[in-house]
């Protein structure tokens, strides 16, 4: 009687066999909660928990979809579920090394004098001190902030108007030449020279040429464009190719000569996209070592000729105060070193891909796309 | 005179016109020329480790004894990443194109593209300083329980520096080239064929595996075969990370080499003869790197009109 006066809602014929819709976080609610049990059992800690929770959450999802909703679906779970976890595991190293290199740079990029002072004249024996008196961590990163910047800047001058011109010509002259496909065909095979093979090439041209064992910065910037010249040939390349038509058609029937259109009218509708991937390209090569390595040797004082002499750099400062240490005794504050200079790099490699954003949003063009 | 100062400028334009277009045609051919070469020094400071008698080489053995170890060694470095990235890489990218939400997939692929901004020196220098200390206990369960494996044989490095560490890095390094291309291709699906099986009544698996996957598998080959040829000449997570040694089948002890490694650590220090062994070591590097990616271009090229991945 209850029963005919208050009826039981009946769930609609269209939902039935479905999972409700709060299914998911009921799961993982309870897998959380079985899983921190289990932890608890074994020993606790924060990664094994979340492994065995998503475990626990999978199998008990697709456990209950098969069972209410049939295995076409419990399949279509699993999937759903194995790829959040790939995004989530690849989530993982990127996080763990932003996090290692927040908290072991931080030590070392708050030091006074760690950007304004360089390696020369400190010695095992200032690392002892620090570590058993607690005296001060000496030395820093000057002459490799100052190597960074010139072999970079070097090698991005090398590049940049190669690598434009090149573009220019793909799209402008090309036309679908054998010489146009040649270049794009090599192009796209020299985006993937190792890059200790191109420091190879520039250490063994170098060697033929100046003589053997010729290591300047400037050997180090001729590897770096190497690298960086594919790069920006693909970046200014993608982006001459949406410059409309109609932009030049429009010049050539005003009467201006082909070389005109490009450099007044073709390049500065491009110009925000290429310079966004300029900026990229630098940020890729800024980060290099090995090339460094095998042309520009290790510096620990300060050397602004970027043509004479051994250079240090960001990377191979902090490769060679890893694997060497100024103390072997006491590797601890060439570690301190390492890690602030590798925050430094980020930070620099971070705020190159922002600028490149940037850029690319301020100087685009407003065209009717 | 009027004529003259009429024809004047144009005939700086014509001049304009030839210096401009020679100006880029020497660019491009400057390109062509710069990766010959390559090729051609290499080769000429390579030659006398070819030549010279086969005592005077690392090792005592000729040139050939020297780099098969380490040929070995950076392959089943390459291949261990590989391994361990594709699947995830493929999982990434179709979580970026087909399961998250619109509004955030772009930003979550734009964190993707962090992992491949960030040097390969920071990677080198995380994986030995902490992915090694944590996953050595992996290892030593790995050696207790699977030791029967050539592959997991123990005892374990305690260390963790091990080549399968540095496989792992260079899978981190790897996976953000191949997420990004499978995910362009990803997204160039026709809408019709996703929607056609949707209204069939497939679920989303069942429109991926039979719309997406068929659609995108030479972009996905191609993808994986570039991240071989990165993974290949990776050189900075090898050297901080690897503990080098001879050539051993286990994968959990310390030991294996990679020609880039081995190049970036003996280099600085080399003259006369070990000089041109390391250059040679590198024009084997260049060539197996060559091959590859020329396969994976060529893929590409072939598939070209349908796939849209370049």
């Amino acid at each position: 009687m209850t029963s005919t006066l208050n009826p039981v809602r009946k769930r609609s014929a269209l939902t039935k066999g479905q999972l409700p819709k709060a299914a998911p976080y009921i799961v993982l609610a309870l897998a959380l909660v079985i899983g921190a049990a289990i932890m608890a059992l074994i020993g606790f800690n924060a990664f094994g928990w979340g492994i065995v929770s998503a475990l626990l959450f999978t199998a008990g999802l697709v456990g209950w979809s098969a069972a209410v909703e049939g295995s076409r679906k419990a399949k279509d779970k699993l999937v759903t579920c194995l790829v959040v976890g790939a995004f989530l595991v690849a989530l993982l190293p990127l996080i763990s090394v932003i996090w290692t290199v927040l908290v072991k740079g931080l030590p070392g990029l708050v030091d006074p004098g760690f950007l304004s002072t360089s390696m020369n004249g400190v010695t095992g024996a200032f690392d002892n001190k620090s570590v058993e008196q607690g005296a001060p961590v000496l030395g820093g990163i000057y002459h490799a902030l100052i190597g960074t910047v010139q072999i970079t800047l070097l090698a991005t001058v090398i590049s940049v108007p190669v690598g434009l011109l090149t573009a220019i010509y793909l799209v402008e002259y090309g036309e679908d030449r054998a010489l146009a496909r040649a270049i794009t065909f090599f192009v796209d095979v020299m985006t993937g020279i190792p890059s200790i093979v191109a420091g190879l090439f520039a250490a063994a041209f170098f060697f033929a040429v100046v003589g053997p064992g010729t290591k300047t910065g400037a050997v180090a910037a001729v590897a770096l464009s190497v690298l960086m010249i594919p790069v920006v040939v693909r970046s200014s390349e993608e982006m001459l190719k949406i410059v409309p038509n109609e932009l030049r058609e429009a010049a050539y029937a005003l009467g201006v000569r082909k070389w005109r259109t490009i450099l007044k009218v073709v390049i500065p509708t491009a110009i925000s996209g290429i310079a966004s991937g300029v900026t990229l390209a630098i940020a890729r090569v800024i980060g290099e070592t090995a090339p460094i390595l095998v042309t520009a040797g290790f510096a620990t004082s300060i050397n602004n000729n970027v043509f004479g002499g051994w250079m240090a750099s960001l990377p191979t400062f902090i490769y060679t105060q890893i694997l060497n240490p100024t103390s072997p005794s006491n590797p601890g504050p060439s570690d301190q070193r390492a890690w602030g200079a590798a925050l430094v790099l980020i930070i620099l490699v971070m705020l190159l891909n922002l600028a490149a954003r940037l850029v690319a949003r301020i100087f685009a063009p407003k065209a009717g796309r | 005179m009027t004529s003259t100062s009429l024809t004047k400028p144009q005939g700086a334009g014509r001049a304009g016109d030839k210096v401009f277009s020679g100006a880029t045609l020497a660019a491009g051919c400057l390109i062509l020329a710069v990766l010959f070469g390559v090729a051609l020094f290499l080769v000429i400071q390579a030659i006398p480790a070819f030549t010279a008698p086969a005592a005077d080489i690392q090792g005592g053995k000729g040139f050939f004894a020297y780099i098969w170890p380490i040929v070995v060694g950076t392959l089943i470095a390459a291949v261990i990443a590989l391994v361990i990235a594709t699947p995830v890489a493929i999982g990434v990218a179709l979580f970026i194109s087909h399961y998250a939400p619109r509004r955030l997939a772009s930003g979550l692929g734009y964190v993707v593209d962090l992992l491949a901004a960030i040097p390969s020196v920071v990677y080198g220098a995380w994986g030995a300083a902490f992915l090694a200390k944590e996953i050595s206990p992996a290892y030593n369960w790995l050696a207790n329980n699977l030791g029967w494996l050539p592959i997991f044989q123990g005892p374990a490095s305690a260390t963790g520096k091990t080549i399968l560490t540095a496989g792992i890095v260079l899978a981190v390094m790897v996976l953000p080239i191949i997420t990004s291309l499978s995910r362009e291709i990803f997204l160039q699906t026709p809408k019709l064929h996703e929607e056609a099986a949707l209204a069939l009544g497939a679920t989303r698996w069942e429109m991926i595996r039979m719309a997406v996957l068929p659609f995108g598998r030479p972009g996905i080959v191609s993808a994986v075969m570039l991240g071989l040829g990165r993974a290949l000449g990776e050189t900075m997570a090898v050297a901080l990370v690897l503990s080098s040694g001879v050539l051993t089948a286990s994968l959990i002890q310390s030991g294996n080499q990679t020609i880039a490694a081995e190049i970036a650590l003996n280099f600085p220090e080399a003259s006369g003869l070990k000089v041109s062994t390391l250059i040679a070591a590198g024009l084997v590097l260049f060539v197996i790197t060559l091959g590859v990616n020329m396969i994976a271009r060529w893929i590409i090229t072939r598939h070209k009109e349908f796939s849209g991945a370049n």
